[in-house]
Order: C-alpha cells, then sequence, then structure tokens
C-alpha cells in the first residue's frame, strides 16, 4: 500500500505582518520579456484532429511506413483514453478539435548551411539571447532551434559527427537513422502509456534526436530550444536521447512562447536510454508563457520525460527550473533496471500569480543497489499553487535499493499553497527510503534583516529565493545556472512600491 | 568639537496602533558611546527597529535627523548605505545564501552608494581575512549559509563582523550580550573597541550592566515606558546595577 501524506499549508498572518507580506506580494508581478509575435511565414494544418490529420502529419514528413502505423496506433489508442483528472490543477477542459495539430515555418527551399536560415528566424533567436550563429557561440553548446514543433536549426553538427555522435532534428533522425528510431521510439513511454503521451505519439511533429556511440564522451553541451510562435497551435515534441554503453551526454532544453490570451497545448515526451555505464544529464529552464497577473493566457505544459537506466551501473539526471507555463503537469522519471544504476532529479519550481504546478518524479528501482535521490524546491508566490507529486517504487527483486527524497516549499505572501504527495512503495525489505520535507515563508524579517545590510526589497527576495534552490541550482551547468537565477529574479520581479 | 551624527526629538512611535515610544530625546556625536539601558518592555529593542525603518514600527512624531538627512524619509536600505548599522538581538538565518556572498553584496551596495567601484571576490576576500582575525571568527563560518545553524554564540559574533567590514558610522547594538557567555562576551567587546574611531558612534541597547565592563559608555540612559528617564556617565550603569530599575522608574529621578 502506499502511503500518502499531504501538507496544505495557507499560513495565516497576524494584521502587523501582512502589511509587510503585502509589500513582498508586489514583488511578484512578474514581466515576461519573451512574450513577442514574430512574423514568421507559416504553414499549417486545419485546426482539429482525425486519422486524416494523421496522416497529412506523417506524409507531410514524408515518414516511413512503419511510423505513420505507430502513430495511427497511438491515435486510435488515445480516442478510447480520457484526460487524467488526478492531478491537482484546474482548468476548464480542452476541446482538442480546436487545436492546430501542426504549425510550420515555411521554407523557401532546403537548407544548404545555417547562413540561410531565414532572417526573421534568426533576429528571433537573437532576440531570445541564442545565436545560431556558429562563429557567435562562446562556450561549446550546440543547438537545435525548433519553433513551433518543427526543427529549423542545429548547430555545431560537423563537429559533431566527427565522433559519431548524431544530433539532428527527429524528422532528419527519422530519414537518415530510421533503424535507430524504429529500435527506441516509444521504448521508453509506449503509446498506451497516458493520455497526453498518446497524443503526442500521434501527431508529434518533430523534436530532437541525440546518440552517443558507444565510449564517447560528448565533448560539448547539447541544447535544444523550444519556441511556439503561432496562435492556435499546439506543440507536440518529441526529444530521443540514447547514450551507448560508457558514454556520455549532457543536454538542456529551453523554452519560450508569446503573450497570448487563449491558452496553448504544450505536450512533449522525452524518453532516455542509458546503456551500461552511460551517464546522461538532462537539464531544463522551461520558461512558456505563464499568462498574465489575473491568470489570463498561458501555456498548458503536459509533459511526459522518462529515462531507462537500462545497463548497469547507468545513470540518468534531470535538473530541472520551471517558472513558466499557465499549468505544469510533469513528472521525469527513471526506471532503474540496470543494477547499481542511479536517478536523479533535481528540481525547482515556482508558480507565481495564478500559476498552477504539479511536478515530480517518479522513481522505479528494478535492478540490485539501484539509488535515487530527489530534491524537490516549490516557491509559490500569488495566489500560485504547488505541488510536488513523486512516486518512489522498490520492486521485489531490487535487493538494496535506495531513495532519499527532500521536497522543500517555500512561500512568499499568503494567498499561495503548497502541497506534497509523495507514494512509497516498497517491495523488498532490504530497500531504504527516506522522505524529509519542509515548508517554510521568506519572512518579513529576512527581508528587513537584509535591507538593514543595504540591500533592495527586490534584490533580497532573489537571494533568499536562490538560496533556498541553491542545491538544485549546483547542479546546472555553469551557463544554465546563472541564466536560472536570473530568470528566477524577473519571475518574481514586479514594481517596487 | 565633535559633529552631531545623530538627533532624536521627541520621538514617539507604535506597533499595531500601541504606543511605545512616548517622546525619546537623545543626541550622539561623532566618537561617543552611548548605553540605553531598562527594563523589559521599556521600548530598547523598539527604539532600534524605528532607527532602522523596519516596516511596522510607526513613527507618530517627532524627528530624527542623522548626518543631516531626515532620518524618517529614508528607507531601510537607504539608512544602512547611509552607515546606519544594526546588530540584531536574533539575527535571522537565510538558508543556501553564503555568508562571505551575502556580505558581498551589502559591502557592494555601500560601495556604490558612495560611488566607488564595486569590489570582486578576491579583494574582498582580502578584508574578510582581516576582519576575521579581530573576532577570532573561525574559517569554516564564512563558507557556511548566513547565520543557518550557528550558535548564538556565532551568530552574535557575526552580526559584529559584518559591522567591522561593513565599517558604520552608527551602529546600533540590540542587546548583542543576550546569550553571549563570558569569552564570547570579550571577544565581541574587543571587537567593538578595535572599531571605534573618532568620526562614528555606537548606541549600545543592553538589559544588563555586564556589557559595560567591556565596553565603556561615555553617557548611560535609562529607558522606561518609552522615555529616558534618567541621563548619566558610566557611573550610572554600575548605581542600576547595585540598586535594580526600580530606584529609578518609582519616580524618584527625573529625566536630563
Amino acid at each position: 500500500m502506499p502511503g500518502v501524506f499531504v501538507l496544505q499549508e495557507t499560513p495565516e498572518q497576524s494584521d502587523f505582518m501582512s502589511e509587510a507580506l503585502e509589500t513582498i506580494e508586489e514583488f511578484v508581478q512578474s514581466d515576461y520579456k519573451y512574450g513577442f509575435v514574430s512574423d514568421i511565414e507559416t504553414e499549417t494544418v486545419p485546426p482539429g484532429l482525425n486519422e486524416d490529420v494523421v496522416r497529412l502529419i506523417s506524409e507531410k514528413k514524408g515518414e516511413p511506413e512503419f511510423l505513420l502505423e505507430w502513430r495511427l496506433k497511438a491515435f486510435r489508442h488515445w480516442q478510447k483514453m480520457t484526460e487524467p483528472k488526478w492531478p491537482n490543477v484546474e482548468y476548464p477542459e480542452v476541446n482538442f478539435q480546436d487545436i492546430i495539430y501542426y504549425a510550420a515555418p515555411k521554407k523557401k527551399k532546403e537548407l544548404a548551411s545555417l547562413d540561410e536560415v531565414d532572417p526573421e528566424l534568426r533576429a528571433t533567436f537573437d532576440k531570445l539571447g541564442i545565436s545560431l550563429d556558429e562563429q557567435k557561440r562562446l562556450t561549446g553548446v550546440a543547438v537545435d532551434a525548433v519553433v513551433d514543433s518543427v526543427s529549423v536549426a542545429t548547430t555545431f553538427r560537423k563537429e559533431l559527427e566527427k565522433q559519431g555522435i548524431i544530433f539532428c532534428s527527429f524528422s532528419e533522425a527519422v530519414k537518415d537513422h530510421p533503424d535507430l528510431i524504429q529500435k527506441h521510439l516509444g521504448s521508453v513511454v509506449p503509446i498506451t502509456d497516458n493520455f497526453y503521451a498518446a497524443l503526442n505519439s500521434a501527431v508529434f511533429s518533430d523534436g530532437s534526436f541525440c546518440y552517443i556511440p558507444k565510449g564517447v564522451r560528448c565533448p560539448m553541451e547539447l541544447s535544444t530550444y523550444f519556441r511556439i510562435n503561432a496562435a492556435n497551435t499546439g506543440q507536440f515534441e518529441r526529444t530521443l536521447i540514447v547514450a551507448e554503453e560508457g558514454s556520455y551526454v549532457s543536454y538542456l532544453e529551453g523554452c519560450t512562447a508569446p503573450m497570448r490570451d487563449e491558452n496553448q497545448l504544450h505536450a512533449a515526451v522525452v524518453e532516455i536510454v542509458a546503456m551500461e555505464n552511460a551517464e546522461v544529464k538532462y537539464s531544463t529552464v522551461q520558461n512558456w508563457y505563464p499568462g498574465d497577473k489575473n491568470g489570463k493566457g498561458g501555456i498548458y505544459n503536459f509533459v511526459t520525460k522518462r529515462g531507462i537506466c537500462k545497463g548497469a551501473n547507468s545513470k540518468i539526471s534531470w535538473t530541472q527550473v520551471e517558472t513558466g507555463s499557465a499549468i505544469t503537469w510533469k513528472y521525469p522519471s527513471c526506471i532503474l533496471q540496470g543494477d547499481n544504476s542511479i536517478g536523479e532529479f533535481y528540481s525547482v519550481a515556482l508558480t507565481n500569480n495564478f500559476q498552477q504546478a504539479d511536478t515530480g518524479t517518479k522513481m522505479v528501482h528494478i535492478g540490485k543497489n539501484t539509488r535515487s535521490t530527489i530534491i524537490s524546491k516549490g516557491i509559490s508566490a500569488g495566489r500560485g499553487q504547488n505541488s510536488y507529486r513523486g512516486q518512489v517504487s522498490i520492486k521485489k527483486n531490487a535487493k538494496n535499493a535506495r531513495n532519499f527524497s527532500q521536497c522543500d516549499s517555500l512561500l512568499i505572501g499568503d494567498r499561495c499553497g503548497a502541497h506534497t504527495f509523495p507514494y512509497i512503495d516498497v517491495q523488498n525489505t532490504t530497500g531504504q527510503v527516506e522522505h524529509e520535507a519542509s515548508t517554510s515563508k521568506v519572512g518579513e524579517d529576512q527581508i528587513f534583516y537584509l535591507n538593514q545590510r543595504g540591500l533592495e526589497t527586490q534584490d533580497a527576495v532573489n537571494m533568499i529565493v536562490n538560496g533556498f534552490c541553491k542545491e538544485v541550482f549546483r547542479e546546472l551547468p555553469m551557463e544554465f545556472a546563472v541564466e536560472a537565477q536570473k530568470l528566477l529574479g524577473v519571475s518574481l520581479e514586479g514594481s517596487v512600491g | 568639537m565633535s559633529n552631531k551624527l545623530i538627533e532624536i526629538k521627541d520621538l514617539s512611535a507604535s506597533i499595531d496602533g500601541k504606543q511605545i515610544l512616548k517622546g525619546i530625546n537623545l543626541t550622539v556625536n561623532e566618537g561617543e558611546v552611548h548605553a540605553i539601558m531598562g527594563p523589559n518592555g521599556s521600548g530598547k529593542s523598539t527604539l532600534g527597529y524605528v532607527l532602522s525603518g523596519r516596516d511596522g514600527y510607526d513613527v507618530d512624531g517627532g524627528s530624527v535627523s542623522y548626518a543631516g538627512n531626515d532620518l524618517i524619509d529614508m528607507a531601510p536600505e537607504e539608512r544602512a548605505r547611509e552607515g546606519l548599522f544594526l546588530a540584531f538581538q536574533y539575527p535571522v538565518e537565510i538558508p543556501g545564501v553564503n555568508n562571505t556572498y551575502f556580505l558581498r553584496a551589502a559591502f557592494n551596495e555601500l560601495r556604490k552608494h558612495r560611488g566607488e567601484e564595486e569590489m570582486d571576490a578576491v579583494d574582498f576576500l582580502g578584508v574578510v581575512k582581516e576582519k576575521m582575525k579581530l573576532l577570532e571568527l573561525p574559517d569554516g563560518m564564512m563558507k557556511r549559509s548566513v547565520n543557518e545553524g550557528f550558535s548564538g554564540g556565532e551568530k552574535k559574533r557575526n552580526e559584529i563582523f559584518q559591522m567591522a567590514v561593513l565599517d558604520p558610522k552608527l551602529s546600533v547594538l540590540d542587546e548583542t550580550d543576550s546569550g553571549l557567555d563570558i569569552d564570547a562576551l570579550k571577544i565581541v567587546a574587543n571587537g567593538v573597541n578595535a572599531l571605534r574611531k573618532p568620526d562614528n558612534a555606537s548606541i549600545v541597547i543592553t538589559h544588563y550592566q555586564r556589557l559595560l565592563d567591556y565596553i565603556v559608555p561615555d553617557f548611560v540612559h535609562v529607558l522606561s515606558d518609552g522615555r529616558i528617564i534618567k541621563s548619566g556617565g558610566k557611573e550610572l550603569a554600575l548605581e542600576l546595577e547595585e540598586k535594580g530599575y526600580d530606584w529609578i522608574t518609582n519616580g524618584e529621578a527625573v529625566a536630563a
């Protein structure tokens, strides 16, 4: 029987405190600076979903038969499924017939080189602080840029190819490496897994593919940058990472979207396969448009991310900084099949204004001596609702499995909420599971202390929040950690009263 | 002749509508150390918070002129940048924020305010090392998070250490002696004494005379029910120690 613990916190304040808290709350009115719309010619299919649309997407992408069959199977299964209601979030029913399932920046012709990328697209990425120009990249980060579900550019490909590393858009991978795709696609997240994974399997339009051959340590960070631009469009991308025996890769993912009044659906699937002695580090800074301060608009971020530690001594580490989206519903998980394999989950989730997040992880211990670590930091501000939901499952043969979980919640103001739903299921008596949880508030006394040392309230709040997240930030690659800190600052920023 | 650093005139203040300070008059000149003594609930800590501008402490009347500025009009961080430092009675913990990082941020806010360039981490470490010796702080303390897991004595030492690094014009020490054993008290007092300069000043708030054996004040004021009811030299503290606060609060004494 899994144990369920629910912590609900809506602290009451004395009058004296509430005045101070109002000041704090002025700082949580965020400004979203990526909300611009680019004028890019887009090719779309009409809204709505049926088998013909699935066929059309597959045809547009010139896919092999096996993939079309796979999509159709997923679609037929999806039709029998219902939207999950168990996440601790509230939103009006999504009408899946109103959504456009395919939108792509119109390509004039096949690109011979990165220089031929549409200048408007290039400008969009420059605005986002991402250069598609290989010469201009300061550090070794290869970027795959995805706009409205379609990969538009991938940098540093040639250099990576020298070591046998494949890093390209999903569509290209389907064309150039169909065997690898057929072997691994759906092997970690089957089409029947859940409602949104099934939907994604039916209609995904692009994404990233990454393959690290045996014994290769990827010399640079690989990064996918997702951007939703077109209106009324769902974004369904698919990422597949395969790390062969003894290989290593660090993968980064970033995302933004324009400010729009209507909600937009983003339902991605990420699959990771780690073979014997392989290590994959997957870091996300999720900054989809969160909606305005009254809760209008924003992205519904319903994502399935899962990795399997297939071989012995393999390791998969998820690090996520979730600051965007109106609703986030996401549980990057690890299946620890190989003996001595390791799963890690480090998460910072911030909900401000009317944002809702139900996020956490699943650690499934199957192999012997498998270990997992979960560090979750939830920050709630405004009227934000933040839930941690995690499952630690130790199967019958998982001798000497260990898990350590720590879930900390930080509250800013007195109208937000933090919730914790840890499920623990232990079927082997040699297993060791530890769970720690705490809830704290950004105190008026902490802010005053920092004020008294010369720091402005906004800087004080940032410092306190960043301190709270430190254990997670130190897991991020350097440049990403800096970006994440800034992003938290921006997300908590507001007019000084 | 010494310059006036702070001039408090007829200051009254309340918390949640309840009046705590009922007309404080106090002038502190550069180079002076003033001790504020008084029984519990007399308003000593409130005075510290009002001077540093804490939210919820409302000034109802009077004025405070500090280094030529109207102090009441200034935000707490502006007061700090103008060299007003409060050593907290109960320093708060800021988990995950490195002590050195925090202190450098504060240090650089002050420098920016003075129009000076920010100091980089390497140079700042030099400043820190020098001041650490003064307070006999163990090396490890600067690597820890601000006050997190510090003992009571360590927190107080950390306050004085911050004071040493930030080099304020006016320090308000709010019951810095409380919770310190005699060795820690000596270290703290030595630190405060070493920081005394002709152009800075301190207001030392304390309940006990004990601290004043080590930090010798130029003036002692007795606060009772929101008013200074007696002022004198350092011998007043000894007299209080001997006779207790009842001796004055019973109405024998008259405000100076």
